[in-house]
């Protein structure tokens, strides 16, 4: 349901009370005079000042990098703005800092470009602009440039945002998933589908308790221990966002060629995202991740992977969850629990829960 | 996990299975009533296992796959309207009504909100007085009670802004209109233990004298199905036909009383058209009249849409156990989760569902 015929609009199940006598973001905001340039000072500049973003320029000019480049984009829209373990300004730039770390990059310079809904509290703003801040320090990127656009109520789900990163490639490069051979070792760093369900937990105010946290978080402290461990091991690496793990094998599968075939016993699930699936029907395995991914590395190295990223408290229960096949009827499958090995299908859509 | 892990054990799976090998003499064909069963069963490999020993045919037991084309297409119907939102569990949105799904729907601005309990409908529609919320009641025995409370939420609240598209259906009187078919197959039943949780397993007692094929109150669990299916071979193989309860640890013989004293007052038994089996005798619940303005179909002009039979989808031969799904010509060709001719196909518990997502292509 779009906002415009929500009834439950962003302001109802966003999970921070709006104080009394808020400002609100307005039209003027975005067409480029006082009130824009004060939102980016006393808002967007209060937070994330740098020696880039002050100088204001149309173009941010960024010194001179000796190895190759990466560069990513992505857009964050989600509701409700803020869930248990993160909020839309962490997930904005995790999510980037990921996408990049997770091809081999190391994060330098992040964009981004906020659009508002007319009437979005511009004390919501603040908290959110904080948290992107935290999360950019955290993770050694700097926000470069930005944009600011203004849309009419009911237009957005309150807010939006689109990052672009860039990030220097560090050697050895992953060779990628086409390259993927039989008897690679397949390894997930840490529990599956937390985002996926702490957001629905969220949004549909389930009321779960222990509340499911996302795993909204870097993985650029994981990436660079594996770089450095066993960089010329790995094959590829992958956050599982949007279609959770099991649209990442068939991504791999497709790319390869090759049957990719998981146990479903080393599969890590936290007991609260399985209760949660488990009482709706839904499959973990299809269920977004914001600080997870999945790893091909070459035969043999998959125990040492794990070893390095146990060692670290963001990946501490990563596994080894299955290996590459020579490519059978089906690209991705699955042994179940009473041992019988089935295809795991390609998430189609949104996972939806079921009645009974 | 806590009251899971123990029903999914392999070794006490493999001691199951190896008994049911064990004594079965002859071919068997049972049919577990429910589709999450049918799920259970060839997520777990079961039906595979027991190839050649016992037969498992897939009941009518979806109540997405067996709701009326004509009643998805006036939800469609009534969600594109300005004034209303259609409020619905999930697993409905992707059912293709005649002229497309919910989710079809909504993608051209029809108003549709997902919902986990209809008194989450009703909570909307208090807290929106302007909107009409219409709650799309479908399910058995299960939700019916859920539905009831909410009747009778949205009456102590006296809204004016809430109604039901009532499509409850019935277990029992599906399984009476298979068992009298001329073709029927069914040689006993796994009961749905969810249903009889509600409605208890009395009701079976003359159900299983009258047509002398044995009634197993089941569950769902892999430990569970095989216990239910090794319950129903001693009794094949005894030549007896009784009515047993293999899922104790939920359900009682009288069932749970209050939540059928609330179905009770709030609907009654009617005939109900089901999705390819046409209308079954006493098949459904409506609202009683003392509740029906909170009936959509009376409180909305139902507009005359016509309904386009889909004759291609054999989903009747699959629900009466007459063709597994991979029989069907159109299987995995035609008909895909992506483009489904027919209910069982897109819905989470249908049969066709569960055997494509459990790569079961081949039929024994």
């Amino acid at each position: 349901m779009s906002s415009n015929n929500n009834p439950a609009s962003w302001q109802l199940n966003c999970s921070v009370s709006i104080p009394k006598n808020a400002e609100f973001v307005t039209l003027a905001h975005g067409e480029g005079g006082r009130l824009s340039r004060k939102l980016i000072q006393e808002h967007i500049l209060a937070s994330l000042n740098n020696e880039y973003l002050i100088a204001l320029n149309d173009a941010a000019q960024l010194p001179k990098i000796e190895g190759p480049l990466a560069l990513t984009t992505d857009s964050f829209v989600v509701s409700p703005l803020f869930f248990p373990g993160g909020d839309i300004g962490s997930l904005a730039v995790f999510g980037t800092v990921n996408d990049l770390t997770v091809s081999g990059a190391k994060p330098l310079w992040l964009t981004l470009s906020l659009i508002l809904e007319e009437g979005f509290p511009l004390a919501i703003l603040d908290r959110i602009l904080e948290s992107i801040a935290r999360a950019a320090q955290e993770t050694c990127i700097k926000i470069v440039a930005g944009d600011t656009k203004v849309v009419p109520r009911g237009a957005a789900d309150g807010l939006f945002i689109n990052t672009t990163g860039v990030g220097e490639l560090i050697t050895p490069i992953p060779s990628g998933p086409e390259t993927l051979q039989v008897d690679d070792e397949l390894i997930i760093s840490g529990s599956i589908g937390r985002h996926g369900i702490a957001v629905l937990a969220a949004r549909e105010e389930l009321g779960l308790e222990p509340l499911p946290l996302s795993d909204c978080g870097s993985l650029l402290q994981s990436v660079e221990r594996l770089q450095s461990g066993i960089g010329d091991q790995i094959r590829c690496m992958r956050d599982a966002t949007r279609g959770g793990v099991a649209a990442v094998l068939h991504e791999w599968a497709e790319a390869s060629e090759l049957t990719l075939s998981i146990e479903e016993r080393n599969v890590p699930v936290s007991p609260e995202v399985r209760g949660v699936c488990e009482l709706l029907g839904l499959d973990p395995l299809h269920m977004a991740n914001e600080g997870t991914m999945v790893i091909a590395v070459k035969p043999g190295a998959g125990a040492a992977a794990v070893e390095i990223l146990k060692s670290i408290p963001e990946t501490a229960t990563a596994q080894q969850i299955g290996i590459v096949k020579s490519r059978g009827i089906t690209p991705v499958t699955i042994r179940r629990t009473l041992g019988s090995e089935q295809p795991l299908d390609d998430p189609l859509g949104s996972p939806l829960p079921r009645i009974c | 996990m806590k009251y899971l892990d123990e029903y999914r054990d392999p070794q006490t799976a493999q001691l199951l299975l190896d008994e049911i090998r064990r004594i079965t003499t002859r071919h068997w064909t049972l049919m577990e009533v429910c589709g999450g069963q049918t799920h259970s069963l060839l997520r777990h490999g079961i039906a595979a296992e027991l190839e050649g020993t016992v037969e498992l045919i897939h009941g009518p037991g979806c109540p997405v796959c067996v709701t009326d084309q004509a009643a998805i297409d006036f939800a469609c119907q009534l969600a594109h309207r300005e004034e209303i939102v259609l409020a619905s569990f999930g697993d409905m949105l992707r059912v293709p009504g005649s002229h497309g799904s919910l989710l079809d729907a909504q993608a051209t601005g029809a108003h549709i909100q997902i919902v986990y309990s209809p008194s989450d409908a009703v909570e909307l529609a208090r807290k929106h007085p302007e909107t009409e919320f219409v709650f799309f009641a479908v399910g058995f025995e299960t939700t019916a009670p859920a539905t009831a409370l909410a009747v009778k939420q949205a009456a102590r609240y006296q809204l004016e802004n809430f109604s039901l598209i009532v499509s409850h259906v019935r277990v029992q009187p599906a399984m009476e209109s298979l068992v009298q078919a001329p073709d029927n197959r069914v040689q006993a039943f796994l009961a749905a233990g969810h249903v009889c949780t509600v409605m208890g397993y009395e009701s079976y007692e003359s159900f299983v004298n009258q047509y002398q094929l044995p009634v197993v109150v089941t569950g769902f669990e892999p430990l569970d199905l095989l216990d239910g299916i090794l319950a129903c071979v001693k009794q094949l193989e005894a030549n007896e036909a009784m009515l047993e309860n293999r899922y104790a640890r939920t359900v009682q013989a009288a069932g749970n009383r209050a939540a059928q004293d609330l179905v009770q007052e709030i609907y009654q038994v009617c005939d109900r058209a089901w999705r390819g089996f046409g209308v079954i005798p006493k098949g459904g619940l409506e609202l009683r009249p003392e509740w029906q303005q909170f009936d959509a179909l009376l409180r909305f002009n139902k507009p005359e849409i016509p309904v386009i039979k889909r004759d291609e989808c054999q989903s009747f031969e699959v629900m009466t156990g007459q063709i597994k799904p991979p029989e069907c010509p159109h299987f995995g060709k035609h008909c895909t989760p992506e483009s489904p001719l027919g209910a069982p196909m897109v819905s989470s518990e249908g049969a066709c569902a569960a055997y494509y997502r459990y790569g079961v292509t081949t039929t024994p």
